[in-house]
């Protein structure tokens, strides 16, 4: 009798169990990145375009300032509020002291060295579209930025966001490195896609996110609300925007509109961004979005 | 006749001055900023190509462009003139509570102009460059001063 009852415990103890262990962190397979040397030049242009200090920098900071990758800004959100951590080269405060693995690990799997997830207000779930050159050329360069001792704020999160083992099965869900737009007809869309979907993470404000807060890809870069509450983030695809080409490589490297107005908002440090790239990636990014479907 | 006719003239004239008050402040403010969206259009226009490269006609631009970044902001932006207490206008309460850095912000307008003052009529290709300096100009002041469209 007792043993009847205790079975179906048994099988939920088993399904909780099962479900922990098949959403346990996942880490890079280390001997992919044991033979890789990284270019701190290349590196800096991933760096550039993945939009790394835009979110690291101190509030506030201005110009190099903008290098000292020491954490600090908050991000509002339905969640909670999360806290940008330093990931200057500093070995106590930062992440001096790790290996390009775990580096590794934490931009494209979203797992940290001591083996927990990182939410992702962290943008992994675009960057594990990522090669691993490309993260070795990054990390290689992030290590000649200058480092800052000051500590990582905590991230103020409402119940249950707050448990970070939940979002093993968020990510069984969402993380996954397959491309958006299927076999890119050339060079040119081949970067455009590699920008838009993996480095600039350009869905992450432009696409609608289901109830679960994972990106809807069959609307992709189609407008959604701004994640901060205030208003609408408008669409960039083909049925959404109708700048030429020209308008939007232009607009990435200046800041203004077809009618000369000037961006705003959360766009500002990702035209910042675009301008330092050369002319052909800003170009690859308006080939990419004018190649997209018509939805 | 006559008489009536302008008196009629003059009332309709005045209408629009009693609905709402600094009209003229309004009308003088967002003037400035139309004279530099024509001005970046037309370098605009040079700097993608679709209109051939002109270099007086770029150094007339950027000339202008710099005209308006030294006309005084002070007499434009009377207390009371903010988006809640007209009609026509996009700009926040935040100018008042720190006027000093609103106008900090213009005054960041200077130096990129003058930068697209000196090389207009350099070259086609200086062009990109010094209108996005000038666009960062722009966008840190409408970011935190100017309320969105929608």
């Amino acid at each position: 009798m007792l043993r009847k009852a205790l079975a179906p415990l048994a099988i939920l103890l088993l399904i909780a169990g099962g479900a922990l262990w098949l959403t346990q962190p996942a880490t890079v397979d280390a001997a992919e990145y044991d033979d890789l040397t990284g270019d701190p030049e290349r590196g800096e242009t991933v760096f550039i375009a993945a939009g790394c200090a835009s979110c690291h920098y101190a509030p506030g900071a201005e110009d190099e300032a903008r290098l000292i990758l020491s954490g600090g800004q908050s991000f509002e959100t339905e969640f909670g509020t999360f806290r940008a951590p330093n990931i200057s080269p500093s070995p106590e405060a930062g992440i001096g002291n790790w290996m390009l693995a775990e580096f590794a690990s934490a931009v494209t799997l979203g797992t940290a060295p001591d083996g927990s997830h990182y939410y992702p207000a962290f943008p992994y779930t675009a960057y594990t579209r990522l090669a691993p050159q490309d993260v070795a050329d990054l990390w290689t360069h992030m290590q000649t930025l200058p480092a800052s001792d000051a500590a990582s704020e905590p991230h103020d999160l409402r119940f249950p966001y707050s448990i970070r083992a939940s979002l093993g099965g968020w990510k069984a869900l969402y993380l996954s490195d397959d491309w958006v737009m299927q076999d890119p007809e050339d060079e040119t869309l081949e970067r455009g896609r590699q920008l838009v979907e993996a480095l600039a993470h350009c869905g992450e404000c432009h696409t609608p996110r289901d109830a679960l807060g994972g990106l809807d890809t069959s609307r992709w870069l189609s407008g959604a609300p701004n994640p901060s509450g205030d208003g609408q983030i408008p669409g960039i695809s083909p049925s959404e925007l109708d700048w030429s080409e020209t308008d939007i490589a232009y607009y990435l490297e200046t800041g203004f509109t077809p009618d000369y107005d000037s961006v705003g908002g959360h766009m500002v440090p990702v035209v910042n961004n675009f301008a330092q790239l050369p002319e052909s990636d800003r170009q690859a990014v308006a080939a990419y979005l004018k190649a997209l479907p018509a939805n | 006749m006559k008489t009536f006719v302008v008196a009629a003239a003059i009332a309709a004239l005045a209408v629009p001055a009693v609905a709402q008050e600094f009209d003229g402040q309004l009308k003088a403010r967002q003037g400035q900023f139309r004279i530099l969206a024509i001005n970046l259009g037309i370098l605009g226009d040079m700097a993608k190509g679709e209109t051939e490269y002109d270099a007086e006609a770029a150094q007339a631009s950027a000339d202008s462009i710099h005209a308006v970044s030294m006309i005084n902001q002070g007499p434009l932006w009377p207390e009371g003139s903010s988006e809640a207490d007209l009609d026509g206008t996009r700009a926040k309460v935040e100018i008042w509570e720190n006027f000093d850095d609103f106008a900090s912000k213009w005054s960041d307008l200077s130096a990129p102009a003058t930068n697209l003052q000196e090389v207009a009529a350099t070259g086609q290709e200086a062009l990109g460059p010094a209108l996005g300096q000038l666009g960062n100009a722009c966008s840190a002041c409408h970011d935190e001063y100017r309320a969105s469209a929608n």
